[in-house]
């Protein structure tokens, strides 16, 4: 009673009015804050938000396929996912408590991950403060989804693809392989990575604290596939190469050995296969000697196998015809302080027998009846000491030497085909110019590629000299490469190989350079023996017989049909 | 008392208001803070309706205390004020001895086995209850020894409180006991010399402070010097709020409220996703709704005829103010973080319970006025 009077005395609605005023005070700094965060600072803020929401995120572009010339596929990119973690999140979690529940998830993801509980937690513990660790990369994605259903904290998923390669060894050579980033980094894959790997996209995604993507705004640009590669290569020729030359490469315990063979039409390359070789799809003990593909990257002294290039150029010249005779008696030749020498004394031969015998007499003293610099040239003309421009990184140019006097002894032994280095690849497509009548072209890896072409012999010279390439398989040291049906033309050679300290007496290599079928060369060949230690064996005996088997295969693959009187003969001789 | 006195105070209104012991007024602003704090609760929880069923419930249980204690007589918390009071000093007491300690902190009584309670929230209440009882039958403005006395009762409570340790329900409580003391009309000398004492032991304080209290007072100066650490919650409510902009991103569309970048955004620091969401229009509207409500208690706390009435409603009316800037503040940058919710829009706790039985005694306070003297 008495103290509402009082109250009001001592100013009590004063009192409620200053306090209203300050809250009305208060309420006014309170919204000039608010209008100064939502109006003034908003850009400013906005932005920080969306920095810290918005993110770019890359799309993995699919890596193109690698075909053989019929589309069977050779390198083909399955869906992969890439788990990473980032470890300071993952310990921050109670992952690592010992509450039961979270030991079983962290068991759990061990066991997915391959590591046993402990290695798992020694393996994480020095990456703690790194923000990102690829966990395993390139998971079946049944699997990796596995793990993410466990739901840890700081364990996130990446799309990539993973590269296979259904042919595996046999093709590996040629079609090489990518890294784990997808990325080409041997053969093919490698020479054509621009064309396969395609370019990634990128799209903006919302992201929450946890870097989990919520929502995705939009693709700023969206992933451009990898082109399809076709390439020459038949995998049927290529198989049955890989199998003949593998069963040789171990039978005759060489080093290594190269098989190539080409389509004449085209001049591109139906198979090329290495010994030794290797898995791309199991690269964990790759052994780095069996990855190249020594078919392009390996080099070698040819021999004889080029004598019937110094026999185009003598014919060539006017000088001297096929059936022109030389005395190769008595079987050896002073050349300055060298003895040229034949296995025995041939006597006088033919040109064509010269080749038949591969006769070292014989052709130097051919060569020394020519201009000094006119074998070198021709064997230029041919390619030798040049690129095959197949675009293949890692390919050798050969050595072909310019010498500006030739002394008797280089152009002896040039003619005969020591004292230059060619690739195996380069030996095939210069009887490939042999094959074409003369003509020159270029080799190639990719289906529908022809190359340029220019004309090296006459038309008549490069068919005598493929006569003459038919008497070595029908008489001469080729016989182990005829196939039954058709006629085979073709050279063997058996080089010594090049050691330490001179030329090794006991290993050698043997050549079979060659085409089917004589009339109308479909194929031409070449088949290299490196290595091998067997006594008194050379090129007609080691190479020939896997020239000859692949070779006939090859002919009954592409419906070449024999030759209707040689398979007469043969019954004949079968019914005598 | 005598038993007119009581008469005295029985309501002559007439209509749903009167006849309730109801404030229209009040009760719809109230109903409209919470319908909207309900949908920005829906947004905030992802849009979960279990949580948003909860909310609801609690405060359908708070009208219905509120409704209750409306029919109340002030009389009746006259006379219970000192008993209340005791009660509830007692069972803070308790709290210091035998309470149950959540997250470092011991608040809570057990109940049962089940239900836990929280004294200090009723203290919201009692203390203003009893200082306001105590200064009914005085001679107004106090004198100091009164006030001195008053100031350490406040005191201890507040230490009492801040020390298990809940900062945020500490400040309220100072803030209801200082509101009467203001109101029994001391001299603006004592005010201000109070005023400038506190300043000059505000670094006492500061020792007094634990050390997460004094980095959340370094980390309000500046919260950029620990982005990761102290300062992340101010700097993400900050850009949660600014990125709003005037009109916001529209309801659920928000993106720092969302993604797990805004701590707390269910409970202390709702009010960022409805700066991102509904923008500043948003937020000023729910403002005007929380002044208006205040206005409402000053005009009821005017409308009051007795001292315990008027002391008693205002401080409730400030004291919902003060909870109002605190909460706000903190999210917006200008006061450091106290763990306190925002007034009917904040999820869960006991408090809403609290501040509806606050509006309860205002009605009381309002519709039992007439016949007073």
């Amino acid at each position: 009673m008495k103290a509402g009077n009082q109250a009001a005395k001592h100013g009590w609605k004063g009192r409620v009015y200053i306090l209203g005023l300050i809250v009305v005070l208060i309420s006014v700094a309170m919204t000039t804050r608010l209008i100064y965060l939502q109006v003034f600072d908003k850009d400013f803020l906005q932005d920080k938000g969306d920095a810290r929401t918005i993110r770019m995120e890359r799309i993995n572009a699919h890596r193109g396929i690698i075909q053989d010339r019929s589309g069977k596929p050779l390198a083909v990119s399955t869906p992969a996912l890439s788990l990473w973690a980032n470890p300071a999140r993952m310990l921050a979690s109670t992952l690592f408590s010992e509450h039961p529940p979270e030991q079983l998830r962290l068991a759990q993801l061990a066991t997915y991950l391959n590591y046993d509980v402990e290695a798992f937690r020694a393996h994480l513990y020095p990456l703690r403060h790194k923000t990102f660790v690829y966990l395993q990369r390139h998971m079946p994605p049944a699997k990796a989804r596995q793990v993410l259903a466990l739901k840890i904290p700081g364990i996130y998923a990446e799309r990539e693809y993973h590269r296979f390669y259904p042919a595996g060894e046999v093709a590996s050579h040629i079609v090489g392989f990518t890294n784990l980033d997808d990325k080409g980094i041997e053969g093919l894959e490698k020479s054509f990575d621009s064309v396969l790997a395609g370019i990634s996209g990128k799209r903006k995604v919302l992201k929450n604290q946890r870097g989990e993507i919520i929502r995705d705004i939009m693709p700023v640009s969206e992933a451009v596939p990898g082109k399809t590669l076709r390439i020459g290569i038949d995998l049927r020729i290529q198989y049955l190469a890989y199998r003949e030359l593998k069963s040789a490469v171990s039978h005759y315990r060489a080093d290594s050995g190269s098989l190539v063979v080409l389509d004449v039409a085209t001049g591109q390359v139906l198979a090329m296969v290495n010994q030794p070789s290797y898995n791309p799809n199991d690269r964990v003990a790759l052994d780095y000697a069996s990855v190249r593909n020594r078919a392009l990257t390996d080099t070698y002294e040819p021999g004889s196998t080029v004598k019937p290039f110094t026999l185009g150029v003598a014919l060539q010249s006017g000088l001297f015809q096929p059936d022109s005779l030389i005395d190769t008696h008595p079987g050896f030749l002073h050349v300055g302080k060298h003895i040229v020498m034949d296995p025995k004394d041939y006597g006088l031969l033919e040109l064509s027998q010269i080749i038949a015998h591969s006769s070292q007499v014989g052709i130097s003293k051919l060569a020394l009846q020519l201009n000094e610099h006119d074998i070198r040239d021709m064997f230029q003309k041919l390619g030798f000491g040049q690129s095959t421009h197949t675009g293949f990184i890692g390919e050798s140019a050969g050595y072909l030497p310019d010498h500006r006097r030739w002394s008797d002894v280089d152009r002896v032994t040039f003619a005969y085909g020591y004292g230059l280095l060619v690739t195996p690849l380069q030996l095939a497509a210069a009887y490939l110019t042999i094959a074409k009548g003369g003509i020159k072209t270029e080799v190639n890896l990719l289906a529908g590629a022809v190359g340029e072409s220019v004309r090296v012999f006459p038309a008549r010279v490069a068919a005598q000299i493929k006569q003459m390439l038919g008497r070595v398989v029908t008489e001469g040291t080729g016989t182990k490469a005829a196939i039954a049906g058709y006629q085979v033309a073709g050279k063997s050679g058996t080089v010594r190989i090049m050691g330490p300290t001179g030329y090794q007496e006991t290993k050698h290599l043997a050549f079979f350079v060659g085409m089917v079928p004589l009339q109308a060369p479909r194929l031409v060949a070449v088949v290299v023996i490196n290595g091998s230690e067997i006594e008194g064996e050379g090129g007609g005996t080691l190479a020939a017989p896997v020239f000859s088997r692949v070779m006939s295969s090859a002919l009954r693959i592409l419906n070449v049909p024999p030759q209707r009187e040689l398979a007469q003969t043969r019954s004949q001789r079968g019914g005598a | 008392m005598s038993r007119e006195y009581v008469r005295q105070f029985q309501s002559t209104k007439t209509g749903l208001g009167g006849r309730f012991h109801l404030d229209i007024p009040m009760l719809f602003l109230l109903l409209a803070i919470c319908a909207f704090g309900l949908l920005i609760l829906y947004s905030a929880t992802g849009q979960q309706s279990a949580p948003v069923m909860s909310q609801g419930l609690k405060m359908l249980i708070g009208i219905g205390v509120m409704i209750s204690l409306a029919q109340v007589s002030p009389v009746v918390f006259l006379h219970l004020a000192p008993w209340t009071f005791i009660g509830g000093l007692l069972l803070l007491l308790l709290v210091e001895f035998h309470g149950v300690e959540i997250q470092g902190s011991r608040r809570w009584l057990r109940i049962g086995g089940l239900l836990y309670f929280q004294p200090s929230e009723l203290m919201k209440l009692f203390l203003p209850m009893v200082l306001a009882w105590y200064f009914n039958d005085r001679h107004l403005p106090p004198p100091p020894r009164y006030l001195f006395l008053s100031l350490v009762f406040i005191g201890l409570l507040v230490v009492l409180v801040a020390a298990q340790p809940d900062l945020g329900t500490a400040l309220i409580l100072g803030a209801s006991g200082i509101f009467v003391l203001l109101l029994t009309g001391i001299s603006w000398r004592i005010v201000f010399s109070m005023f400038g004492a506190g300043l000059v032991s505000l670094p006492l304080f500061w020792f007094v402070l634990r050390d997460y209290q004094q980095q959340r007072i370094l980390t309000l100066l500046n919260p950029e010097s620990s982005p990761l650490g102290a300062g992340w919650n101010i700097i993400q409510s900050k850009t949660a709020i600014g990125s709003g902009g005037l009109l916001g991103k529209g309801l659920f569309a928000g993106t720092q409220s969302h993604f797990d970048f805004l701590p707390e955004r269910q409970t202390d620091f709702i009010i960022a996703v409805i700066g991102e969401e509904l923008g500043l229009v948003g937020v000023l509207l729910l403002l005007s709704f929380y002044l208006a409500l205040v206005t409402r208690g000053v005009f009821i706390s005017i409308a009051v005829q007795d001292t315990f009435g008027r002391l008693l409603s205002g401080s409730i009316t400030f004291t919902f103010f003060v909870y109002v800037f605190i909460n706000i503040g903190m999210v917006s940058g200008i006061l450091p973080v106290v763990g306190l919710p925002l007034p009917f829009v904040s999820y869960g706790g006991t408090s809403i319970l609290t501040l509806f039985a606050g509006f309860g005694i205002l009605m009381s306070l309002h519709t039992h006025r007439r016949m007073v003297l």
